[in-house]
């Protein structure tokens, strides 16, 4: 049983994770639902009562439960995989990562899959903290509910079902992320 | 929501959690490195999860696969429209890079340890709220 954990405590290569991905997917078309996740900000939002002065959280919610129980089953996984799975953190980065993020003075991943640096309660106080973790947020909630999805909804289930519409996002998603990646970190990062 | 359901959304949600958390999908460092196309592992990922899961989606349509309650499986096809997708797409695209997490990650961080993901999340929330009040004025 030990060599078992062991071995699933390594980091899990593409081959694997890709296709359980997909098997998710399809688990839960299977089930009568779509994979989609940003869905449970929307859903929370209205759980909380934003359909009382907004129409686009006037629903029912209820037929969303589900994936809110989904969400928190990820929670879950999560936990499991730190407690249970990593006895200790080494993401195998490129080099070539490895040397612009030290010289923006962002450490290295050994023992977190987050930098710490940037993902703290102490960084919130900071301007690169707080823009990296409230205005990240905001746009992603903001951006996945006006393209109508995520990379679960539009990269992994749009592009699974060969939809155009699904190809634009992530074509979105590429612009976004690749602007942010090369013109906006090699300043906001070393703030 | 019967018990049942309840232990069986928990249970394919735990293993995709603990996937995406081995798989180092939610490391701020893999979607850096992604954008910047240092590694081959998050293409990999993405992928090979299209195309299987496009295989079993054709599967599903040419055998006309039925869901578990005997309902036909129905994808239901979205509008084809560019400004929503690429607009919205690319607000989520900063996001995505700037906090190196997607929805999915974000909870699933939260799990991992990483506590202050939560005000990420928060965060998300109200960006998702702030739409629905301006969606009526935004080109879709």
């Amino acid at each position: 049983m030990k060599d078992i954990i062991d071995f699933i405590s390594q980091p899990w290569p593409w081959y694997v994770a890709g296709p359980i991905i997909a098997l998710t997917m399809s688990l839960l078309l299977f089930l009568g639902n779509s994979f989609g996740i940003s869905a449970n900000l929307r859903t929370i939002c209205s759980v909380v009562g934003a359909g009382k002065n907004c129409e686009f959280f006037d629903f029912n919610w209820r037929a969303q439960l589900w994936n809110l129980v989904f969400a928190t089953g990820m929670m879950i996984g999560g936990f499991i995989a730190h407690y249970y799975l990593s006895p200790h953190v080494e993401v195998n980065l490129s080099s070539e990562t490895l040397q612009e993020l030290s010289q923006m003075g962002i450490e290295g991943p050994s023992g977190s899959l987050v930098p710490l640096s940037i993902f703290s309660w102490d960084s919130l106080l900071t301007i690169r903290g707080f823009v990296i973790m409230v205005i990240g947020g905001f746009l992603i909630g903001f951006g996945t509910r006006y393209a109508g999805g995520c990379t679960s909804g539009h990269a992994i289930s749009g592009l699974s079902d060969l939809q155009l519409s699904s190809l634009i996002a992530v074509i979105g998603f590429f612009l976004g992320g690749l602007f942010m990646t090369y013109f906006i970190f090699p300043y906001l990062l070393k703030l | 929501m019967k018990l049942v359901k309840v232990i069986r959304y928990l249970f394919i949600g735990a293993i995709f959690g603990i996937t995406l958390a081995k798989a180092e999908i939610i490391s701020w460092y893999r979607i850096y490195e992604m954008f910047k196309f240092q590694s081959f592992h998050m293409y990999g990922v993405i992928g090979s999860a299209v195309v299987i899961g496009a295989i079993i989606i054709q599967i599903i349509k040419r055998l006309k696969l039925k869901t578990i309650d005997g309902h036909p499986i129905y994808i239901s096809p979205k509008d084809l429209s560019v400004p929503r997708y690429l607009i919205g797409g690319t607000i989520f695209g900063l996001g995505w890079a700037m906090t190196g997490a997607c929805p999915g990650p974000m909870f699933i961080l939260l799990g991992n340890g990483v506590g202050v993901i939560l005000v990420v999340l928060l965060s998300a929330i109200l960006g998702t709220y702030v739409y629905g009040l301006l969606r009526k004025r935004l080109p879709h």
